[in-house]
């Protein structure tokens, strides 16, 4: 498949953000996975999060790793440098880029089978080195390039399109980024556009890591009677936490949190998200009460979805390595080398 | 006879390894050098924190022979479970100093060595009640007491203790004390000095005494390397802690406390060198430290830095391999895997530092290398180099040197509307032109990755953009002939046909070694490379002789490979001297090899070098 360029037209009266840009300039080239794929579904949602926020694209890194969901970074934000790294290993390489430039917006697109398989590891040291990011993970639980195999995120029990039953207790990622001290955790739906849009823009707007766990059916290989991440599935089993709805502001908003009603929790940036109760026991602010919580709702065999932890006094990976506030590519021959002067007083306490 | 020397002998320490040796012994060796006369001293230690042996060696060469020598004139012998070995290693006529508190039987010494028996431990328990205290006071004791016997002036040595003890001023008496108990028995007790004796010479200059892993450090904060992402392992680690070490001091703000560089230890290799190359494809100038092992664990993303043009620095410090090998000990033998690392048609680029000089040279350099090719770049150090202190010429710096950022496109000139293509060749030397993330809000992103594309970084799986691409990358290869060190040329006093290519870490051996041959008759030109990929001077350099020798420390002359493969040479014409049992070459070893085997060499009609 060669890369296909996305025709320019579009509507004169398309809305405009604050930047002055439509939403198709946050568009990248044509999809080529298959159609119905829950990743352009997210692929839309980041799109359309990224226009509302007024991000310039160009502002944006999209880094991703080898797979169907790690292909979507060329499918939206043409104007952003995009990296599509080795399978696995983009947390790395983002982070990399992250210390290189923190001025920059990082956003990891991965997959089940690149996040909980082989970059199991790259994904548990990103989240707790707290690496400034959006960190998507479109799970879909089936590796689709290959065809079919279950991935780590695969539900015990459910089956293939072959009818084969994966014996194997899944990896619950949602989970393992709470344990790990990930500062902003949500799982979605990419079929819940409502729900997906505020998270991902509360995520943008998150200093920290933002860990987001979309679940994505596959159309090819995972849409079938007997999976757990099937469109029917998901759609039947979804027990979302809270009613989102993001706010850009600059004043932390305080508000009474009760049954019903709205909580207002103040971003590190000034920012705003919404939440909207609806569970009377359910905090976003307990990381032990939100592991209790998915564990009880995984039992009774639902997804809990929404925002699941937020962490509204977080930092991230420079902030704990107290790096200059200047981005380090950014700095020149008088921030770097000491000079010979130096180097001469080096050589004197050499003898 | 007993050895007789003024300035050239070798000393080895025979100690336990965690005894708190390693201070004094050092101790020992830097009071020679501040008396003006060069010293190459070298560890060798186990794979251990403690318990097992460990030596200490000290070449004392007035002459200058850096290299390791081979064989021990003065055994210094304070580890029972190695006696025998140690006392078999001492060169007839040699000196043997031990411990005597405790009889040894007659039967473990030998008649050919002077044996000197000093009751160390009798003297400590008599001297302290803390057994630590104990311990460490027996060596510096031990010091005091060769100072005695080798006349090293005891004034020296106290002055290093205070140098040493600067700030901690309450250990200063007691270490001095410790120093005459030894040099006051030794004077009392035995012939000092013996056979073997330092003279106050003026042969050390302005040289600086360091180890090669801190030189690369140093080397990559000039270089101006900002991102470190590493995974501990020897022989490296030191390299990287360096590099923190002289950023603490060098790249903090002094008001802020801000740091003008990142350091991560990373989960693994595999983490470490993706951080690097995502940290220099958004611009910033980064390096990891490893070995062998940890460059095995790379190669994937080694494979997508040369094939997506990123750039990267690697300083691997070599050890005796294959797998967990030998890791302590020292080898040349990741040639092959750097020089063509990750699977597919690769090529990297390597840099063959010979000392501690060149450490921070070629560190420094690396950095204006790989973002000039665009492409990963090796610095190929080995544990000889990399954990041992070494004389070499002082560290220098043009304050007018500017960093070489390569080829990188700005916002204005994107701006002005010039053509951007993250793969086209604009100026025909392979290298194309890159922009940072974040330039410009319409052009110059691209997207980076490592399956095939086009000039313009577009996806595509047709075969002629591939070749195409592929092609571009050897041109850029290339190109880098004329940008890696040149290699350097040591003719020989008079006409010869037979030449020695070698690098790295058996420099100082191969120059002694040169002079000895040169002394028997067999003259020889020795040509080090310094870079690979390797430049005509290399291939005109095999062409002008009948044989060359290719002397490296490995088991498969993998060096020898790489000239064969690239430059296209008969492979008779080359001839492997190979020494690879985790010690550092000798010039003894090499000599031995090649006069054994130029011997032998008929002298057939001139073989004409393949294009």
């Amino acid at each position: 498949m060669t890369y296909l360029a996305k025709p320019k037209f579009h509507h004169p009266a398309i809305e405009l953000n604050d930047l002055g840009f439509t939403h198709r300039d946050y568009e990248g080239a044509i999809s080529t996975l298959c159609a119905g794929c829950g990743h352009d579904s997210i692929s839309s949602a980041i799109m359309r999060a990224c226009f509302e926020l007024s991000l310039p694209p160009h502002r944006i890194a999209k880094l991703s790793g080898i797979g169907c969901s790690s292909k979507t970074p060329t499918y939206f934000l043409g104007q952003s440098h995009g990296f599509n790294s080795v399978h696995g290993r983009m947390p790395s390489v983002l982070t990399g880029a992250n210390l290189a430039n923190r001025d920059l917006i990082y956003l990891g697109v991965s997959g089940d089978g690149d996040s909980a398989s082989i970059g199991f590891g790259q994904f548990a040291h990103a989240i707790r080195r707290a690496v400034n990011m959006v960190y998507i993970v479109e799970n879909n639980g089936v590796y689709g390039l290959t065809k079919g195999q279950f991935s780590a995120t695969s539900d015990r029990g459910s089956k293939s399109k072959k009818g084969v039953m994966n014996a194997d207790s899944p990896i619950d990622l949602v989970t393992i980024a709470l344990q790990l001290g990930a500062t902003f955790v949500a799982r979605s739906f990419s079929g819940d556009k409502d729900q997906l849009v505020p998270l991902i823009k509360a995520a943008l707007e998150h200093k920290g890591a933002a860990f987001i766990d979309c679940i994505s059916p596959c159309v090819a290989f995972n849409n079938h009677e007997g999976s757990t991440k099937s469109f029917d599935y998901v759609r039947a089993h979804n027990a979302a936490l809270n009613s989102l709805d993001f706010i850009t502001g600059r004043a932390p908003i305080t508000a009474d949190y009760a049954e019903g009603t709205t909580q207002d929790i103040a971003l590190h940036d000034g920012s705003t998200i919404r939440l909207r109760k609806l569970s009377l026991d359910y905090d976003v602010s307990d990381r032990g009460a939100a592991l209790n919580h998915l564990y009880q709702v995984h039992a009774s065999g639902e997804i809990a979805t929404g925002l699941i932890y937020l962490e509204d006094d977080s930092s991230d990976l420079h902030e704990r390595l107290n790096t200059d506030e200047r981005p380090l590519n950014a700095l020149a021959e008088a921030d770097l080398i000491p000079g010979a002067a130096a180097l001469a007083r080096i050589n004197a306490g050499l003898r | 006879m007993p050895i007789e020397s003024v300035n050239d002998f070798v000393v080895r320490f025979a100690n336990v390894n965690g005894s708190g040796s390693a201070s004094a012994n050092q101790l020992f060796a830097r009071a020679i050098m501040r008396m003006g006369v060069p010293i190459a001293p070298r560890n060798i230690f186990p794979s251990n924190i403690q318990g097992l042996p460990t030596w200490y060696e000290v070449r004392v060469t007035e002459a200058d022979h850096l290299g390791a020598r081979g064989g021990t004139d003065l055994m210094v012998a304070m580890n029972p479970q190695t006696w025998d070995k140690d006392v078999a290693a001492i060169e007839p006529g040699g000196y043997l100093f031990y411990d005597s508190s405790r009889p040894i039987p007659a039967s473990k010494l030998r008649t050919d060595v002077s044996v000197i028996g000093m009751p160390l431990t009798d003297i400590v328990n008599r001297e302290y009640s803390d057994p630590r205290q104990r311990q460490l006071f027996k060596n510096i004791i031990y010091v005091g007491a060769l100072a005695a016997l080798l006349d090293i002036e005891i004034g020296v040595v106290e002055t290093l203790i205070g140098e040493q003890f600067k700030g901690k001023d309450k250990l200063i008496a007691p270490n001095h004390r410790a120093l005459h108990i030894g040099f006051d028995y030794a004077k009392a007790n035995f012939a000092c000095p013996i056979g073997l004796r330092v003279r106050r010479a003026d042969k050390v200059g302005d040289r600086i005494f360091v180890e090669g892993n801190a030189a690369a450090g140093l080397g990559a904060v000039y270089g101006g390397a900002t991102v470190c992402a590493w995974y501990p392992i020897t022989p490296s680690t030191s390299l990287a802690e360096a590099f923190e070490r002289y950023c603490v001091r060098l790249r903090t703000d002094p008001d802020t406390g801000k740091r003008r560089y990142a350091i991560v230890q990373a989960e693994d290799e595999l983490a470490s060198i993706g951080m690097v190359v995502g940290a220099a494809w958004n611009g910033a100038r980064a390096f990891t430290a490893t070995s062998g092992p940890g460059i095995s664990l790379m190669q994937e993303f080694l494979g997508l830095a040369y094939f997506a043009e990123i750039p990267a620095v690697l300083f691997d410090v070599q050890r005796g391999g294959p797998s967990t090998g030998m890791p302590t000990r020292t080898q040349q033998s990741d040639i092959l895997i750097c020089a063509y690392a990750a699977h597919g048609d690769t090529k990297h680029v390597l840099l063959f530092p010979r000392d501690p000089h060149e450490a921070f040279t070629f560190g420094a350099q690396a950095f204006d290398l790989a973002d000039r090719l665009q492409t990963p770049i090796f610095v190929m150090l080995d544990l000889d180099i990399g954990m041992n202190q070494h004389l070499c010429a002082p560290f220098a710096w043009d304050d007018a040197r500017l960093l070489d950022r390569g080829k990188v496109m700005t916002h204005d000139e994107l701006e002005a509307g010039r053509d951007f293509g993250r793969y086209l060749d604009v100026d025909g030397d392979g290298i194309p032109y890159r922009t940072y993330p974040g330039t410009h809000p319409s052009r110059g992103s691209f997207f980076t990755r490592g399956s095939t594309r086009d000039r313009y970084a577009r996806y595509t799986e047709e075969g002629a953009p591939y070749v195409d691409n592929m092609e571009r990358l050897l041109r850029k290869f290339e190109t880098a002939k004329a940008l890696v060190p040149p290699p350097l040329l040591d003719k020989a006093a008079q006409p010869t046909r037979i030449g020695v290519i070698h690098y790295g870490s058996t420099g100082p051996a191969m120059d002694e070694a040169v002079r000895l041959l040169g002394a028997d008759g067999v003259h020889v030109d020795a040509l080090r490379v310094r870079g690979f990929p390797f430049s005509h001077a290399v291939t005109d350099f095999i062409a002008d002789h009948e044989q060359v020798f290719v002397v490296e420390q490995n088991r498969d002359g993998q060096l020898r490979t790489l000239l064969l493969a690239e430059c296209g040479i008969d492979p008779a014409q080359l001839v492997a001297v190979l020494h690879y049992d985790g010690t550092p070459i000798t010039a003894r070893f090499i000599r031995r090899e090649i006069a054994a085997k130029a011997s032998v060499i008929r002298t057939p009609a001139r073989r004409e070098v393949l294009s």
